[in-house]
């Protein structure tokens, strides 16, 4: 085909004008890219370069030391111990199966544990170490290290877990930690970035736990850099965090050991040792009790049911939750109001006939036959209870109840425990609100001796007979030094009763335990200036009177026993209460004497300090006690 | 026209032709291939032997076909591009059922020593046929409807069967690429304005397509365009790439972070680095600065090529140059655009500076045609 010049040259300017069409269709879009690129990385360069560092760099919490908890004397009670783990790597460990099957060979695996640590790996990207085992010997750590080459991607690993060295005598007291679960953040909502560290341990019951604010410290961090896929390139900066406050309690290990070991011979029983003086607890006893350690480390379902379903309830700190009618050890303060309110003179006697008749109903004294003319000081020592139905009707429970408080019931007390009680101290009102009935005077009898609507605590009984020792409102405190720091002594100051009339009722304590018709006698101290005063009690769980002997345990009557000594200059108060244990003078008061006289001694007392007779049976009891010898090696003391 | 129409003495013979090659064009080419390496360097982390090294002899390879093909008259080129067409268009065929599959799509032929994605080759040869077609054409007939419709033809079937693979991006240069081409050739405006309006049609159509049974694209280039729309809508799924890339491109500034000093590339955070995204490691190591001078030297490539268009009073030549510049336009435009969130992410390589062996040899061919246009254009009279 033939073309004209004329055709070309038309054509060519044709191309060119729509040439530069397109040229200036694509400096348009050129113009349009660039503009784009201004507008991003001159314009918006900041805020992508802020998206740019929020990509790469990553917070990691460090979890600070938590402090630790010392016993009144150094001895450590809850410790950071070193918790030996073997970790993986997977990707280092190329053949995971048979790099494990090689572990197996050299050191025993739980199955249990290999089985979650393989689903892990599964879920977690392949360079993210995974726990194999947890809690490993050293031994097993050295074989592990010695064999690195063996075992690629394998490495030993140390980190913090609580520990409790003394075991179960301070499971109640100290409580323990655990890991922090969705159930703890529920219930009490806490905006602390430590929480959100995988198996974060926080304490879940007793001091750990109400002190959770001083011992957990404060959050270090570090700043990483990862990459797209979450790994780790290195470190940029880290901030180490503020360990925990270090606690030291009032408690004295070797007295808690001791009444650990005491009460456990009594099934289920519950004991407080106070410094009537200053108000320090000196161990706080519940019995049976647990090894905390377990729960740490995250207690098997068996071990856990085991604990629940034990009817003498090993998990309850009994001696503050625990309330119990106080019996008759609560006819110190219906003789207290009486005094008081001068109702009753001390050499005033009343007729004990068995029982007393209020319209058609008898009320019984605890023996059938009647005291016959009782006073103050023998009402006390014999525990006659027609004598205090009689003041109970002079005093009114009103009186009797605003006494009583004074002396701690059904105060609360702020102890770090957990589920501390406040008892119950009745009055008309409290019946009123309560139940919406008005009080009548059947309940006024029945609250004189103990029984009825009145409730304590082993605490709070200490407590009672402590203030009754000096007649100082004296508080009790658990916490003695935070950090060094000595927390502050309170309720030192006078109740505001009349001296004459405590010395009336402490002479009747005295007659309990050092006359030969008190229902303490048999418990008493025989050595010239550690002579006790104290005071029994029985409480009834049933209305019906029947020998203990021939009802299930949980029918029988609760043993009560309060006393302290040396009578003349208090240093020691106790309150003891055996569950179901039967009368307070046989079951209650030889396991508060013992604690009585250990505290008393700092230690296994002689034999002398008992009464001679007594002395061969002690000596069995003393061998038979599962008590802790003094720890082999350095001694754990407080640096 | 035959070539005997030629002032054939004026056009320089022998190793003279080496004087005549547009040179200015081969030093830019070699100058944004340099920024490739560069870039594939410190993508690959300080790493020569992973993607530079045989990206640099594939330049080389490319350099020398470019001198190749200039050096042979483009009369026989034209006399070619039937040849040629035809043979991408058997090999898109042959990879429909043959091809190796890769990315969700069947592209590939394995030749052994590299892959040859036959759709690379498609964009040039079709570019050669409608130039020789319009060459061929008498001019008064160009905006003739029978005539309008063989160029149609010829972009369509390369098209459909790239968009079956599927090769969304290929198909969208194929088909910008051919409309180009008929634009430049002279075809009467009011085509385009149909075409625009019955695009218009079509995207409706693509987008009421979805979830019917006739479904017109693929699951995931519909979650692509959504992407697109709103890359905050999905910032960890298919969203994740356009987001980290305009993090990345954003946090450059005026200067850069510095050479393989990039945190979204060396972190990983940034996709297909080494290909499809390696400007906003460009952007981000060297700035608003590098960025914009990256843009300046492909601006300049297509400027040279319609320069020489533009002065070649030879039809095919002047067509076949165009549309080389065009093409080579379209793809780093798109490319770019995709990376900074203009445009959907659809598979578009940064010309000469991505990775990838068909799209560099292709490209540096389809100069060596524009070289030989240019040294063998007419010249006098």
């Amino acid at each position: 085909m033939k073309r004209s010049p004329k055709d070309t040259a038309t054509s060519a300017r044709r191309i060119g004008r729509r040439a530069l069409v397109v040229g200036g269709l694509q400096a348009g879009v050129v113009g349009m890219l660039g503009w784009r690129m201004r507008q991003m990385q001159v314009e918006q360069a900041d805020q992508f370069r802020l998206l740019a560092e929020e990509n790469r760099i990553n917070m990691r919490l460090i979890a600070p030391a938590r402090g630790l908890i010392y016993d009144r004397n150094g001895r450590i009670l809850a410790e950071n111990a070193q918790n030996y783990r073997i970790v993986i790597v997977r990707e280092d460990a190329g053949d995971v199966d048979q790099t494990i099957a090689k572990l197996k060979q050299l050191i025993y695996l739980d199955e249990g544990e290999l089985e979650r640590a393989l689903r892990e790996m599964e879920r977690r990207s392949p360079f993210v170490p995974v726990t194999l085992s947890d809690q490993r010997a050293w031994d097993d750590i050295a074989t592990v290290a010695v064999n690195a080459p063996a075992l690629p991607g394998i490495t030993p690993d140390v980190g913090l877990t609580r520990n409790y060295p003394l075991g179960p005598d301070f499971a109640h007291v100290v409580g323990y930690v655990g890991p922090v679960s969705d159930y703890d953040l529920e219930k009490n909502p806490d905006p602390d970035p430590l929480l959100q560290i995988p198996k974060f341990q926080i304490g879940k019951t007793g001091v750990e736990a109400k002190q959770e604010h001083r011992l957990r410290g404060e959050a270090g961090s570090k700043r990483i850099e990862v990459n797209a896929a979450g790994r780790v390139m290195r470190e940029l900066g880290r901030d180490e965090g503020i360990p925990g406050a270090d606690l030291q309690l009032t408690v004295d290990q070797g007295l808690q050991n001791f009444v650990q070991a005491r009460l456990e011979l009594g099934l289920s029983a519950s004991a407080v040792v106070m410094n009537p003086q200053n108000g320090d607890l000196l161990a706080i006893g519940s019995a049976p009790s647990f090894d905390p350690n377990k729960f740490v480390r995250g207690i098997s379902s068996a071990d856990y049911g085991e604990l629940t379903g034990n009817k003498y309830r090993p998990l309850a700190n009994k001696a503050v939750q625990g309330a119990y009618p106080p019996g008759s050890t609560f006819k110190m303060m219906v003789t207290m109001a009486a005094l008081e309110a001068g109702e009753i003179r001390p050499d005033e006697t009343i007729w004990c006939g068995g029982y007393t008749k209020l319209g058609r109903r008898r009320f019984h004294c605890w023996k059938r036959g009647g005291h016959g003319h009782v006073n103050l000081k023998e009402s006390l020592q014999q525990s006659c209870d027609v004598y205090y139905y009689e003041l109970a009707q002079r005093v009114g429970i009103d009186r009797i109840a605003e006494t009583a408080r004074k002396f701690g019931f059904g105060q609360h007390f702020d102890l770090p425990m957990s589920a501390v009680s406040s008892g119950v101290m009745p009055d008309k009102n409290w019946k009123m609100e309560s139940y919406g009935q008005s009080w009548r005077v059947g309940d006024s009898l029945n609250a004189a001796i103990g029984q009825g609507y009145v409730l304590a605590t082993p605490l709070q009984l200490a407590v009672m007979c402590a203030r009754l020792s000096t007649g100082t409102a004296i508080e009790p405190r658990l916490i003695k030094s935070v950090d060094g720091v000595e927390t502050e002594i309170r309720g030192g100051e006078p109740l505001g009763f009349d001296q004459a009339n405590l010395d009336l009722v402490r002479g009747g304590m005295y007659a309990v335990s050092n006359t030969l018709r008190g229902t303490g006698y048999r418990s008493r101290i025989d050595v010239d200036g550690k002579l006790m005063a104290g005071k029994s009690g029985t409480s009834q769980v049933r209305s019906v009177v029947v020998r203990n002997e021939d009802v299930p345990w949980e029918e029988r009557d609760h043993a009560l026993f309060v006393c302290y000594a040396p009578y003349e200059a208090p240093e020691v108060a106790v309150g003891v209460v055996v569950e179901h244990g039967g009368g307070g003078s046989s079951a209650a008061a030889p396991v508060a004497r013992d604690i009585l006289l250990y505290a008393l001694h700092g230690g296994l007392p002689p034999l002398e300090s008992y009464p001679s007779s007594q002395r061969q049976m002690i000596k069995e009891l003393h061998d038979k006690l599962p008590l802790r010898r003094e720890m082999a090696g350095p001694e754990r003391s407080r640096a | 026209m035959s070539y005997l129409e030629y002032n054939v003495k004026t056009v320089p013979a022998g190793f003279r032709k080496v004087l005549y090659l547009n040179w200015p064009l081969v030093i830019l080419l070699t100058a944004v291939a340099s920024v490739g390496f560069l870039m594939l360097y410190s993508v690959a982390g300080g790493d020569i032997s992973q993607w530079a090294e045989p990206q640099m002899k594939r330049f080389a390879l490319g350099l020398a076909l470019m001198f190749a093909v200039a050096m042979v008259p483009i009369w026989f080129w034209r006399n070619m591009a039937g040849l040629a067409y035809t043979i991408s268009l058997l090999l898109l065929v042959y990879v429909e059922f043959f091809g190796v599959t890769g990315m969700g799509a069947q592209r590939w032929i394995d030749l052994g020593f590299m892959r040859l994605q036959p759709s690379e080759l498609m964009k040039i040869t079709l570019v050669m046929i409608l130039a020789a077609y319009y060459d061929w054409l008498d001019v008064k007939k160009t905006s003739r409807p029978l005539w309008v419709l063989v160029p149609l033809i010829l972009i369509m079937m390369p098209t459909f069967l790239v968009l079956n693979q599927p090769d969304l991006g290929t198909a969208i240069l194929l088909v910008a690429g051919g409309g180009a081409m008929m634009f430049l050739a002279g075809v009467s405006l009011w085509y385009f304005a149909v075409v625009i309006a019955g695009g218009i049609g079509l995207v409706s159509a693509v987008f009421s397509s979805r979830g019917t049974d006739w479904q017109l694209l693929k699951d995931y280039q519909f979650r692509r365009i959504d992407t697109f729309l709103d890359p905050a809508s999905d910032p960890l799924g298919a969203g994740y790439h356009i987001t980290q890339s305009k993090i990345a491109l954003g946090s450059g500034g005026w200067t850069g972070r510095g050479f393989m000093q990039g945190t979204q590339s060396r972190l990983n955070f940034l996709p297909e680095k080494h290909t499809d995204f390696i400007f906003t490691t460009l952007a981000e190591e060297f700035g608003f600065v590098g960025a914009v001078s990256l843009l300046s030297l492909y601006a300049l490539i297509v400027i040279f090529c319609i320069v020489s268009a533009v002065n070649n009073r030879d039809r095919f030549g002047s067509l076949l140059t165009l549309g080389i510049g065009a093409t080579f336009f379209l793809f780093f435009a798109v490319n770019m655009s995709m990376v900074m969130g203009l445009a959907p992410v659809v598979g578009v390589p940064l010309p000469l500076v991505s990775y990838g062996g068909s799209a560099m040899i292709v490209l540096m061919g389809a100069f060596g045609l524009a070289q030989s246009a240019h040294v063998h254009r007419p010249r006098g009279r």
